[in-house]
Protein backbone atom coordinates (compact mmCIF):
# COMPACT_ATOMS: atom_id res chain seq x y z
CA UNK A 1 0.00 0.00 0.00
CA UNK A 2 2.81 2.39 0.91
CA UNK A 3 4.64 1.35 -2.24
CA UNK A 4 1.54 2.16 -4.27
CA UNK A 5 1.42 5.68 -2.83
CA UNK A 6 5.18 6.06 -3.32
CA UNK A 7 4.93 5.23 -7.01
CA UNK A 8 1.84 7.41 -7.41
CA UNK A 9 3.50 10.45 -5.82
CA UNK A 10 6.80 9.85 -7.62
CA UNK A 11 5.16 9.44 -11.02
CA UNK A 12 3.07 12.60 -10.64
CA UNK A 13 6.09 14.45 -9.26
CA UNK A 14 8.32 13.54 -12.18
CA UNK A 15 5.59 14.20 -14.73
CA UNK A 16 4.76 17.61 -13.29
CA UNK A 17 8.44 18.50 -12.96
CA UNK A 18 8.83 17.66 -16.63
CA UNK A 19 5.82 19.81 -17.47
CA UNK A 20 7.36 22.73 -15.54
CA UNK A 21 10.16 22.73 -18.09
CA UNK A 22 8.09 21.76 -21.11
CA UNK A 23 4.95 23.87 -20.88
CA UNK A 24 4.92 26.97 -23.05
CA UNK A 25 2.97 29.23 -20.76
CA UNK A 26 5.06 30.26 -17.71
CA UNK A 27 1.93 30.52 -15.57
CA UNK A 28 1.17 26.88 -16.37
CA UNK A 29 4.77 26.09 -15.38
CA UNK A 30 4.20 27.62 -11.96
CA UNK A 31 0.97 25.66 -11.53
CA UNK A 32 2.80 22.43 -12.39
CA UNK A 33 5.48 23.45 -9.91
CA UNK A 34 2.80 23.67 -7.22
CA UNK A 35 1.65 20.17 -8.14
CA UNK A 36 5.26 18.99 -7.86
CA UNK A 37 5.56 20.59 -4.40
CA UNK A 38 2.39 18.88 -3.18
CA UNK A 39 3.60 15.50 -4.40
CA UNK A 40 7.00 16.05 -2.79
CA UNK A 41 5.11 16.75 0.43
CA UNK A 42 3.36 13.40 -0.02
CA UNK A 43 6.74 11.71 -0.38
CA UNK A 44 7.94 13.41 2.80
CA UNK A 45 4.90 12.04 4.63
CA UNK A 46 5.75 8.56 3.40
CA UNK A 47 9.28 9.02 4.74
CA UNK A 48 7.88 9.92 8.14
CA UNK A 49 9.00 13.56 7.91
CA UNK A 50 5.59 14.99 8.58
CA UNK A 51 6.76 18.39 9.74
CA UNK A 52 8.75 18.94 6.56
CA UNK A 53 5.73 17.87 4.53
CA UNK A 54 3.43 20.38 6.19
CA UNK A 55 6.04 23.15 5.97
CA UNK A 56 6.49 22.35 2.29
CA UNK A 57 2.77 22.81 1.76
CA UNK A 58 2.47 25.94 3.90
CA UNK A 59 5.63 27.77 2.86
CA UNK A 60 6.29 26.58 -0.67
CA UNK A 61 2.77 26.09 -1.96
CA UNK A 62 1.29 28.93 0.06
CA UNK A 63 3.97 31.55 -0.27
CA UNK A 64 6.88 30.77 -2.59
CA UNK A 65 4.65 29.64 -5.45
CA UNK A 66 2.68 32.88 -5.15
CA UNK A 67 5.95 34.77 -5.38
CA UNK A 68 6.89 32.78 -8.50
CA UNK A 69 3.52 33.66 -10.01
CA UNK A 70 4.20 37.31 -9.24
CA UNK A 71 7.57 37.13 -10.95
CA UNK A 72 6.21 35.40 -14.05
CA UNK A 73 3.44 37.99 -14.28
CA UNK A 74 5.90 40.85 -13.81
CA UNK A 75 8.38 39.61 -16.36
CA UNK A 76 6.03 40.38 -19.24
CA UNK A 77 7.74 37.85 -21.51
CA UNK A 78 7.24 38.28 -25.21
CA UNK A 79 7.65 34.78 -26.60
CA UNK A 80 7.83 35.74 -30.25
CA UNK A 81 10.77 37.97 -29.42
CA UNK A 82 12.37 35.32 -27.23
CA UNK A 83 12.34 32.72 -29.99
CA UNK A 84 13.90 35.01 -32.56
CA UNK A 85 17.53 34.27 -31.72
CA UNK A 86 16.93 30.58 -31.10
CA UNK A 87 18.71 29.24 -34.20
CA UNK A 88 21.56 31.66 -33.77
CA UNK A 89 22.28 30.79 -30.14
CA UNK A 90 21.57 27.05 -30.48
CA UNK A 91 25.21 25.87 -30.94
CA UNK A 92 26.43 27.99 -28.06
CA UNK A 93 23.63 26.80 -25.77
CA UNK A 94 24.22 23.19 -26.78
CA UNK A 95 27.92 23.56 -25.94
CA UNK A 96 27.12 24.90 -22.47
CA UNK A 97 24.56 22.15 -21.91
CA UNK A 98 27.13 19.54 -22.94
CA UNK A 99 29.76 20.92 -20.54
CA UNK A 100 27.19 21.01 -17.75
CA UNK A 101 26.04 17.45 -18.45
CA UNK A 102 29.66 16.24 -18.48
CA UNK A 103 30.29 17.91 -15.12
CA UNK A 104 27.15 16.34 -13.67
CA UNK A 105 28.22 12.90 -14.90
CA UNK A 106 31.67 13.37 -13.34
CA UNK A 107 30.17 14.46 -10.02
CA UNK A 108 27.55 11.72 -9.85
CA UNK A 109 29.99 9.08 -11.09
CA UNK A 110 32.48 9.92 -8.36
CA UNK A 111 29.76 9.97 -5.71
CA UNK A 112 30.36 7.52 -2.90
CA UNK A 113 27.75 7.01 -0.22
CA UNK A 114 29.03 6.49 3.29
CA UNK A 115 28.39 2.80 4.08
CA UNK A 116 27.14 3.63 7.57
CA UNK A 117 24.45 5.87 6.10
CA UNK A 118 23.51 3.16 3.64
CA UNK A 119 23.17 0.69 6.49
CA UNK A 120 20.79 3.04 8.30
CA UNK A 121 18.66 3.46 5.20
CA UNK A 122 18.50 -0.24 4.44
CA UNK A 123 18.51 -1.97 7.77
CA UNK A 124 17.20 0.74 10.03
CA UNK A 125 19.74 0.15 12.83
CA UNK A 126 19.05 3.67 14.09
CA UNK A 127 15.34 3.60 13.44
CA UNK A 128 13.08 6.55 13.96
CA UNK A 129 12.10 6.62 17.64
CA UNK A 130 8.41 5.94 17.90
CA UNK A 131 7.75 7.75 21.16
CA UNK A 132 8.73 11.18 19.81
CA UNK A 133 6.83 12.92 17.06
CA UNK A 134 8.71 14.28 14.10
CA UNK A 135 8.14 17.91 15.02
CA UNK A 136 9.28 17.34 18.58
CA UNK A 137 12.45 15.63 17.43
CA UNK A 138 13.30 18.62 15.24
CA UNK A 139 12.51 21.03 18.06
CA UNK A 140 14.80 19.22 20.50
CA UNK A 141 17.77 19.50 18.17
CA UNK A 142 17.31 22.69 16.22
CA UNK A 143 17.31 25.25 19.01
CA UNK A 144 20.02 23.80 21.20
CA UNK A 145 22.44 21.56 19.31
CA UNK A 146 22.24 23.48 16.02
CA UNK A 147 21.85 26.89 17.62
CA UNK A 148 24.42 28.57 15.37
CA UNK A 149 22.68 27.38 12.21
CA UNK A 150 19.39 28.54 13.66
CA UNK A 151 20.74 32.02 14.40
CA UNK A 152 22.36 32.11 10.96
CA UNK A 153 18.91 31.36 9.50
CA UNK A 154 17.56 34.34 11.43
CA UNK A 155 20.31 36.57 10.04
CA UNK A 156 19.64 35.33 6.51
CA UNK A 157 15.98 36.23 6.93
CA UNK A 158 16.99 39.67 8.21
CA UNK A 159 19.24 40.20 5.19
CA UNK A 160 16.42 39.09 2.88
CA UNK A 161 14.02 41.52 4.52
CA UNK A 162 16.37 44.48 4.32
CA UNK A 163 17.45 43.55 0.80
CA UNK A 164 13.87 43.38 -0.44
CA UNK A 165 13.13 46.79 1.05
CA UNK A 166 16.30 48.39 -0.29
CA UNK A 167 15.77 46.99 -3.78
CA UNK A 168 12.08 47.61 -4.26
CA UNK A 169 10.99 50.45 -2.00
CA UNK A 170 10.80 53.75 -3.79
CA UNK A 171 9.84 56.97 -2.11
CA UNK A 172 6.86 58.45 -3.88
CA UNK A 173 6.72 62.21 -3.95
CA UNK A 174 3.56 64.21 -3.83
CA UNK A 175 1.56 61.67 -1.86
CA UNK A 176 -0.72 63.01 0.84
CA UNK A 177 -0.57 60.56 3.72
CA UNK A 178 -3.08 60.41 6.49
CA UNK A 179 -1.35 60.91 9.83
CA UNK A 180 -3.85 59.62 12.36
CA UNK A 181 -1.83 60.65 15.41
CA UNK A 182 -1.58 64.21 14.14
CA UNK A 183 -5.29 64.30 13.43
CA UNK A 184 -6.19 63.01 16.86
CA UNK A 185 -3.76 65.40 18.57
CA UNK A 186 -5.48 68.45 17.08
CA UNK A 187 -7.23 70.48 19.75
CA UNK A 188 -9.61 73.37 19.58
CA UNK A 189 -6.74 75.71 20.31
CA UNK A 190 -4.60 74.59 17.36
CA UNK A 191 -7.40 74.04 14.87
CA UNK A 192 -9.64 77.04 15.39
CA UNK A 193 -9.05 80.72 15.28
CA UNK A 194 -11.50 83.45 16.21
CA UNK A 195 -11.45 86.36 13.81
CA UNK A 196 -12.84 89.67 14.72
CA UNK A 197 -14.92 90.69 11.75
CA UNK A 198 -15.75 94.40 11.46
CA UNK A 199 -19.39 95.24 11.14
CA UNK A 200 -20.69 95.34 7.54
CA UNK A 201 -17.21 94.87 6.04
CA UNK A 202 -16.73 91.11 5.68
CA UNK A 203 -13.67 89.20 6.66
CA UNK B 1 5.79 1.98 10.55
CA UNK B 2 4.39 2.61 7.09
CA UNK B 3 1.22 0.67 7.83
CA UNK B 4 0.44 2.85 10.85
CA UNK B 5 1.24 5.94 8.85
CA UNK B 6 -1.18 4.93 6.13
CA UNK B 7 -3.87 4.28 8.71
CA UNK B 8 -3.37 7.78 10.06
CA UNK B 9 -3.50 9.38 6.66
CA UNK B 10 -6.23 7.20 5.19
CA UNK B 11 -8.99 9.79 5.80
CA UNK B 12 -6.85 12.37 4.00
CA UNK B 13 -6.28 10.04 1.06
CA UNK B 14 -10.00 9.26 0.90
CA UNK B 15 -10.76 12.99 1.04
CA UNK B 16 -8.34 13.77 -1.79
CA UNK B 17 -9.77 10.88 -3.81
CA UNK B 18 -13.37 12.07 -3.36
CA UNK B 19 -12.50 15.66 -4.19
CA UNK B 20 -10.66 14.46 -7.29
CA UNK B 21 -13.68 12.44 -8.38
CA UNK B 22 -16.09 15.34 -7.80
CA UNK B 23 -13.82 17.80 -9.56
CA UNK B 24 -13.28 15.54 -12.55
CA UNK B 25 -17.00 14.72 -12.73
CA UNK B 26 -17.87 18.41 -12.86
CA UNK B 27 -15.23 18.96 -15.52
CA UNK B 28 -16.19 16.03 -17.72
CA UNK B 29 -19.98 16.05 -17.34
CA UNK B 30 -20.47 19.23 -19.47
CA UNK B 31 -18.68 17.55 -22.38
CA UNK B 32 -21.15 14.69 -22.25
CA UNK B 33 -24.49 16.26 -21.39
CA UNK B 34 -24.30 19.95 -22.29
CA UNK B 35 -25.84 21.36 -25.48
CA UNK B 36 -22.96 22.29 -27.80
CA UNK B 37 -23.03 24.83 -30.57
CA UNK B 38 -19.44 26.05 -31.02
CA UNK B 39 -18.80 29.45 -32.54
CA UNK B 40 -15.51 31.35 -32.72
CA UNK B 41 -17.20 34.50 -31.45
CA UNK B 42 -18.04 32.72 -28.22
CA UNK B 43 -14.35 32.29 -27.46
CA UNK B 44 -13.27 35.81 -28.41
CA UNK B 45 -12.54 38.40 -25.77
CA UNK B 46 -15.44 40.70 -25.02
CA UNK B 47 -14.65 44.22 -23.93
CA UNK B 48 -17.91 46.18 -24.02
CA UNK B 49 -18.15 46.04 -27.78
CA UNK B 50 -14.55 47.00 -28.51
CA UNK B 51 -11.92 44.64 -29.75
CA UNK B 52 -9.56 43.67 -26.93
CA UNK B 53 -7.09 46.50 -26.30
CA UNK B 54 -4.11 44.44 -25.19
CA UNK B 55 -3.01 41.34 -23.38
CA UNK B 56 -4.69 40.42 -20.14
CA UNK B 57 -1.29 39.77 -18.59
CA UNK B 58 0.10 43.16 -17.77
CA UNK B 59 2.95 44.38 -15.65
CA UNK B 60 1.96 45.44 -12.21
CA UNK B 61 3.57 47.39 -9.46
CA UNK B 62 6.64 45.99 -7.71
CA UNK B 63 5.07 46.91 -4.38
CA UNK B 64 2.91 43.76 -4.52
CA UNK B 65 6.15 41.79 -4.72
CA UNK B 66 7.55 43.59 -1.67
CA UNK B 67 4.45 42.72 0.33
CA UNK B 68 4.69 39.07 -0.80
CA UNK B 69 8.37 38.75 0.11
CA UNK B 70 7.81 40.30 3.53
CA UNK B 71 4.95 37.86 4.02
CA UNK B 72 7.23 34.91 3.18
CA UNK B 73 9.84 36.04 5.68
CA UNK B 74 7.35 36.21 8.53
CA UNK B 75 5.79 32.96 7.33
CA UNK B 76 9.17 31.28 7.77
CA UNK B 77 9.60 32.87 11.16
CA UNK B 78 6.29 31.32 12.25
CA UNK B 79 7.37 27.99 10.74
CA UNK B 80 10.38 28.04 13.06
CA UNK B 81 8.09 28.66 16.02
CA UNK B 82 6.13 25.39 15.59
CA UNK B 83 8.79 22.82 16.59
CA UNK B 84 10.01 25.23 19.26
CA UNK B 85 6.57 25.29 20.84
CA UNK B 86 6.18 21.50 20.57
CA UNK B 87 9.56 20.78 22.17
CA UNK B 88 9.36 23.71 24.59
CA UNK B 89 9.57 21.62 27.77
CA UNK B 90 12.64 19.69 26.60
CA UNK B 91 14.97 22.41 25.39
CA UNK B 92 15.35 24.46 28.55
CA UNK B 93 16.67 27.98 28.88
CA UNK B 94 19.12 27.61 26.00
CA UNK B 95 16.34 26.82 23.55
CA UNK B 96 14.15 29.57 24.95
CA UNK B 97 16.85 32.24 24.74
CA UNK B 98 18.01 31.14 21.28
CA UNK B 99 14.46 31.61 20.01
CA UNK B 100 14.25 34.99 21.74
CA UNK B 101 17.46 36.10 20.01
CA UNK B 102 16.06 34.85 16.69
CA UNK B 103 12.85 36.78 17.23
CA UNK B 104 14.87 39.83 18.31
CA UNK B 105 16.92 39.78 15.11
CA UNK B 106 13.75 39.61 13.04
CA UNK B 107 12.16 42.34 15.13
CA UNK B 108 15.09 44.56 14.17
CA UNK B 109 14.15 43.93 10.56
CA UNK B 110 10.50 44.56 11.34
CA UNK B 111 11.27 47.91 12.97
CA UNK B 112 13.46 48.79 9.98
CA UNK B 113 10.68 48.07 7.50
CA UNK B 114 8.11 49.90 9.61
CA UNK B 115 10.27 53.02 9.99
CA UNK B 116 11.19 52.86 6.33
CA UNK B 117 7.53 52.92 5.39
CA UNK B 118 7.52 49.59 3.56
CA UNK B 119 4.22 48.70 5.18
CA UNK B 120 2.58 51.87 3.93
CA UNK B 121 0.82 51.55 0.61
CA UNK B 122 1.25 55.11 -0.60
Amino acid sequence: MAALFFYLFSAVLIASAFMVVASRNPVHSVLYLILAFVNAAGLFVLLGAEFLAMILVVVYVGAVAVLFLFVTMMLDVDFAELRQGFQQYLPFGALIALVFAAELIVVVGAWAIDPSVLKVVQGGSTAIPSDVSNTQAIGRLLYTKYIYFFQAAGLVLLVAMIGAIVLTLRERSGVKRQNVAQQVARTKATAMEVKKAPFRAGV
Amino acid sequence: MAGGLLDEYLPLAVFIGISLVIGLALLIAPFLVAYQNPDPEKLSAYECGFNAFDDARMKFDVRFYLVAILFIIFDLEVAFLFPWAVAFRDIGWLGFSSMMIFLGVLTVGFIYEWRKGALEWD
